[in-house]
């Protein structure tokens, strides 16, 4: 029986006044109760075209052509006030920062009263039974509580469940999530997804995801739509695109899905580099007039020997301390108790020795527009290191900092640029050179790809890995992301509030978990099974867990 | 970068606002420069034949009551006003700068001893701490710039001290220190070149008050001492004569306007480009 | 709630320390016995001894300062050299002319100045926008005491509507005392309606960005009711501490519009004082305009939570 899709989304093209075209005669489907992905890096279009189909296109932008059907009606051909009645009545939206997109003036009972309000004729009484009955799906405790309650006073999961509460209250045939996950925590990630899933299909919602991780999108929904700079490359079945992509980008974006590695030779004889001991970093209770808080435990007893030139990784979710023990190593955080020995001598000891510690281990942040000065060229980003390096004279420093930029794959045309006329990965690639411009024995990786387009991150992580191989560091390899892990680790630790909770090499971590936690963290993860022929499919990797672990959501 | 991070960019800025800005803002510079070498008469000299002379071809702008020429008064009035507004203002930000920086950057006891007494400074609104200081100094040239001066450099303080607060925390001030950078240097390679947009923006706004308050202590009687012509002393001496010699004034003030006009049209621009916000777009 | 209350009612009291601090290190730096300062140069030397010993001028600095204190606090600033009128009561007087005119024009420039700014926030670019922007920017260049001599010139004197010189309290007269206070009203109100006026314009341009503003609309509410019923409120917040501002600056720089409009202000009188050396009320001046400054900001600090919930947190 062919019935007429829920939403049809035909030849749209949205463009900037100046002609500049955003989005190029887009296409795709959405049947009544079907969840669909849209899936693309940054510069796809992919959230304009989200945007286009409420009409909530940022001022300059506008459609040029095409139309957005929904049942049986133009969209774009609507006069505003006509639009509105669509808006949260028949089609839901939920924004991808959930520390924005609530109001910090009006409390969480009224905006989400707000639409009730406008689209239905119920009491107040009525409305507030709805509320707190929905308060309760989302599993918010008391939510009578809550409803009076401002968004501040929630966390980001929280957060992004009272967003889709309020948004799924009214009932809609259709509900657009754009980027819902990303801003949150893996875990937490994990639990939204599936609520979302959840409450949408007991109403019957289709589902329309946004997003740039293919892996997570095609494992929820059944169909998915890949989009590059602003076209719409292939749609399919989501089973069919993992086994068998038929446009290049698509085999690229799959190509760069993080996947395990042979394992390296064993480290386990080499000698101990940095040897961690019992080390705490409490941040002091904020002692305000009138109130105090508690202090915090970021680092709690922490032991961890990391050894030359292996790779370990630090895994955990936020607010684990892995960032902060990683700052501790570099010596931006004075620790609390324990020690921290550098080949035998204490770190934080003053003196020679610790000053050569300083000197040979240094960092990558998460953040590359954040960590390269904004007024210096590259060329003075990479040589300012060499400053503290005897025995070189310019021409060598200048010798040095053209290898090293060849070294990260920056050419020689990189040397008298600003960090703002380069793209995110190159500015990474920057930061690299920098760290290992002397050769440093220790690197701390500070999540530095999180904030990388997919197919940048595998450059990025293939670009580390080979280094580490040529120049043979040793580095702590941080992140929340466990498929990168997989790619790149040697070694994997895993923290939880503060402690270590398990070590393992790589292999027998991922193949068999023992601590509940990584299991946990392990099951969050989409699982991908690479075929022989560069295809995936979809793999259940663990059971999930029936007890439902604390989450810090 | 996303499209829908990229703030609007208001049509507002940049090629009127330039224009003009700068057009007025010139004129005043260029008259305070001729007024130093040139004016067409003296103007503390008095003619007594020609007083309350409405413009003509002898006097452009007319004559006072005590028949000194309008124009070259204002002229050398011009100077005076640019001059005190420019000393006041890189004094402000002199030493503003280098207190902020000390203590957003090396915190401790250093920092709260100056955000004690910046505080203490602060807690005066507008031109009253100039004012109290003027009662103390005496008025004059130089007690004007002292008292203007000290009521705005708690300003450049906290402006500075809280971009320092916020650079401290930055990745890339944290990886001077990685590499092993001391903090004088890293203060003055990394944090001193990254706070120069706050501090233009605030000096190019501050010239502005400044210049606002000499004329409004001078029309008090409190700024530069008469018969010395400044805009504002030359305004309060017009308020006798209002009816039969308007253009008394209204030309003092409207020197003053231009001036003020000027700057803040150039403000606009200026801060339109340096907002950190719309950096690298 | 209380607690933010609490909190910050106990952090003005410090502020208030140290501006009278301020004041006393202030008024010491004058050269010359403070005693004698305090009762002027025609003070019999009986009196100056005896003023000598009540200041205990003989003791150190800590104690003379904790003296004064103590006179502040029981309402004593001391006489005017000039009147020999006990200095607070005289403050307070003239005050409640100054603080009817500020209070007036800040309120007329908010309820003016705000919405243009919303609206031409709203309509950016168009040439509503450009035309408010237009004329904030201009009248924000324009010196009030200019602005009111301009005034003066063509309604007082030109077309004799209103009164020139003088002032007559409220309280004695209401249609009168209109006639009195409406032209410097009036140019308090123009000049920083400009001022208003740009920064509700910019403040609601960045929360007209912000995400909840889209989530507002997406959940199908009218164009008003987001501009009013979201966007206005924190829009409000950093408008709500530059009206503080103002009336800080107006409060301080007053004396031009009084002496313009000749009206027996708070200003006028320190600026007499100081022409006449009348140090008690110089000092007096001083500390009551920063205490109500202190205050001013305090209030405006204890609103904001209205508009801003965070900040109580």
């Amino acid at each position: 029986m062919s019935r007429a899709p829920l939403l049809s989304v035909e030849g749209v093209s949205l463009a900037l006044p100046s002609g500049l075209g955003l989005v190029e005669d887009a296409s795709f489907r959405l049947e009544a109760g079907e969840v669909a992905g849209i899936v693309g890096e940054s510069g796809s279009g992919k959230t304009l075209l989200a945007r286009g189909i409420l009409g909530l296109l940022p001022p300059p932008v506008r459609a040029t052509t095409g139309r957005i059907l929904f049942d049986g009606a133009d969209l774009l051909a609507l006069p505003a006030r006509s639009l509105r009645r669509y808006r949260g009545r028949r089609i839901g939206m939920v924004f991808q920062e959930p520390m924005t997109s609530l109001n910090p003036a009006i409390s969480i009972g009224e905006q989400m009263a707000e639409g009730l309000r406008l689209h239905e004729r119920l009491s107040g009484g009525e409305i507030r039974r709805r509320m707190v009955a929905m308060l309760e799906r989302i599993r918010i405790p008391d939510p009578e509580a809550c409803l009076s309650a401002y968004p501040h006073e929630f966390s980001g999961g929280m957060r992004q469940r009272i967003m889709l509460a309020s948004v799924m209250l009214l009932r809609p045939a259709l509900l657009i999530a754009d980027e819902p996950t990303t801003a949150l925590d893996c875990l937490v990630q994990r639990e939204v997804l599936d609520l979302m899933l959840e409450l949408t299909r007991s109403e019957g919602t289709a589902v329309l995801m946004i997003s740039h991780d293919l892996a997570m999108v095609a494992s929820r929904a059944s169909r998915v739509v890949v989009m590059q700079q602003g076209r719409v490359v292939e749609q399919d079945s989501s089973e069919r695109i993992l086994l068998r992509p038929s446009h290049p980008y698509t085999r690229s974006l799959l190509a760069a899905l993080p996947r395990r590695q042979p394992a390296r030779p064993e480290t386990e004889g080499r000698p101990t580099l940095l040897d961690i001991r019992d080390l705490s970093v409490v941040f002091p209770g904020r002692r305000g007039l009138l109130r105090r808080r508690a202090p915090k435990w970021a680092v709690d007893g922490v032991s961890l020997s990391i050894r030359e030139g292996e790779i370990l990784a630090l895994v955990g979710g936020s607010g684990s301390g892995k960032t902060t023990l990683g700052r501790a190593v570099v010596r931006l955080v004075r620790p609390s108790g324990g020690q921290l020995l550098f080949r035998g001598a204490d770190v934080f000891a003053d003196g020679i020795d610790a000053r050569r510690h300083a000197l040979a281990c240094q960092i990558v942040f998460q953040d590359p527009f954040a960590s390269l000065d904004p007024r210096m060229r590259v060329d003075a980003v990479v040589a300012e290191p060499l400053r503290h390096e005897a025995g070189l004279d310019r021409a060598a420093r200048r010798r040095r900092v053209a290898e090293t930029l060849d070294e990260v794959g920056l050419g020689r045309d990189f040397l008298d640029r600003y960090p703002h006329q380069l793209s995110g990965g190159q500015r990474q690639r920057v930061a690299i050179a920098r760290a290992i411009v002397r050769r440093p024995a220790l690197l701390v990786a500070d999540e530095p790809v999180s904030a990388l387009d997919m197919t940048v991150q595998r450059q990025i992580l293939g670009l580390l890995r080979s280094l580490q191989d040529r120049l043979g560091f040793a580095c702590l390899f941080i992140s929340h992301d466990l498929a990168a892990v997989e790619q790149v680790a040697d070694r994997v630790a895993v923290m939880q509030d503060g402690r270590i909770v398990e070590t393992a090499p790589r292999d027998a971590l991922f193949d068999a978990p023992r601590h509940p936690y990584t299991r946990a963290l392990l099951s969050a993860m989409p699982a991908l099974e690479p075929q022989p022929d560069g295809g995936f499919r979809l793999r259940r990797r663990i059971a999930p867990e029936p007890e439902r672990l604390r989450s810090h959501g | 970068m996303s499209t829908l991070s990229r703030p609007l960019r208001s049509r507002l800025s940049v090629r009127p606002n330039l224009l003009v800005g700068g057009l007025f803002l010139g004129m005043v510079l260029v008259a305070a420069l001729v007024g130093l070498v040139w004016t067409p008469y003296d103007p503390l000299a008095i003619h007594l034949r020609a007083r309350l002379a409405p413009p003509s071809g002898d006097f452009w702008l007319g004559t006072d009551e005590f028949g000194r020429d309008v124009l070259s008064r204002l002229l050398v009035g011009a100077g005076s006003s640019v001059w005190i507004s420019v000393t006041t203002v890189l004094c402000a930000v002199g030493a503003g700068t280098l207190i902020g920086l000390t203590a957003g950057f090396f915190r401790g006891w250093l920092d709260r001893i100056a955000m004690t007494c910046n505080d203490a400074l602060l807690a005066f609104p507008g031109i009253l701490l100039a004012l109290g200081l003027l009662a103390v100094l005496g008025p004059g040239r130089d007690g004007i710039i002292l008292a203007l001066g000290l009521a705005y450099t708690p300003l450049v303080v906290r402006v500075v001290r809280s971009t320092v607060l916020s650079l401290r925390e930055r990745e890339f001030v944290e990886a001077s220190a990685v590499i092993g950078n001391g903090a004088a240097y890293t203060v003055f390679r990394h944090v001193l070149p990254n706070c120069l947009a706050p501090l233009t923006i605030m000096a190019t706004a501050m010239f502005g008050w400044v210049l606002l308050s000499e004329s409004a202590l001078s029309f008090l009687g409190l700024g530069v001492p008469p018969p010395a012509p400044t805009w504002g002393n030359m305004l309060a001496a017009s308020r006798p004569h209002l009816l039969t010699a308007p253009w008394l004034g209204i030309l003092p003030g409207l020197c003053i306007s231009f001036a003020l006009l000027g700057i803040n049209l150039l403000g606009d621009v200026l801060r339109d480009r340096l907002d950190p916000r719309m950096q690298g777009l | 709630m209380l607690r933010f209350v609490l909190q910050r009612v106990l952090l003005a009291l410090p502020t208030l320390l140290l501006v009278s601090v301020t004041v006393f290190v202030l008024l010491r730096l004058v050269p010359g016995d403070p005693a004698a300062l305090m009762l002027g140069d025609l003070a019999d030397p009986q009196a100056v001894a005896a003023l000598h010993a009540d200041l205990g001028l003989d003791r150190t600095i800590g104690e003379q300062l904790l003296i004064w204190l103590g006179h502040v606090v029981r309402g004593d600033l001391g006489h005017s050299i000039t009147n020999g009128l006990p200095v607070l009561p005289l403050i307070l007087d003239r005050f409640s002319v100054s603080a009817t005119i500020v209070v007036a024009a800040v309120v007329l420039a908010t309820v003016i100045g705000v919405p243009a700014g919303l609206v031409a926030a709203w309509r950016q670019n168009g040439p509503l926008d450009l035309a408010t922007v237009g004329t904030a920017t201009l009248l924000l260049s324009i010196p009030s005491f200019w602005l009111g001599l301009l005034l003066l010139l063509l309604f007082g004197l030109e077309l004799k509507w209103v009164p020139v010189v003088g002032y007559v309290p409220f309280a004695q007269d209401f249609w009168a005392a209109l006639l009195y206070v409406i032209l410097p009203v009036a140019t308090l109100v123009l000049v920083e309606m400009g001022v208003l006026t740009r920064m509700a314009r910019s403040s609601t341009l960045e929360v007209l960005r912000l995400d909840y503003i889209t989530h507002a609309r997406a959940k199908g509410l009218s164009e008003g009711r987001v501009l009013l019923r979201h966007a206005l409120p924190t829009a409000f917040a950093p408008t709500l501490t530059l009206i503080g501002l103002i009336l800080g600056n107006l409060l301080g720089g007053i004396a031009v519009v009084e002496t313009v409009f000749t009206l027996p202000g708070l200003g006028r009188l320190m600026v007499d004082a100081i022409y006449a050396r009348d140090y008690p009320v110089i000092q007096g001046c001083l500390l009551f305009t920063a205490l109500v400054y202190v205050v001013v900001n305090l209030l405006v600090d204890l609103c904001y939570p209205l508009f801003d919930p965070r900040v109580a947190a």
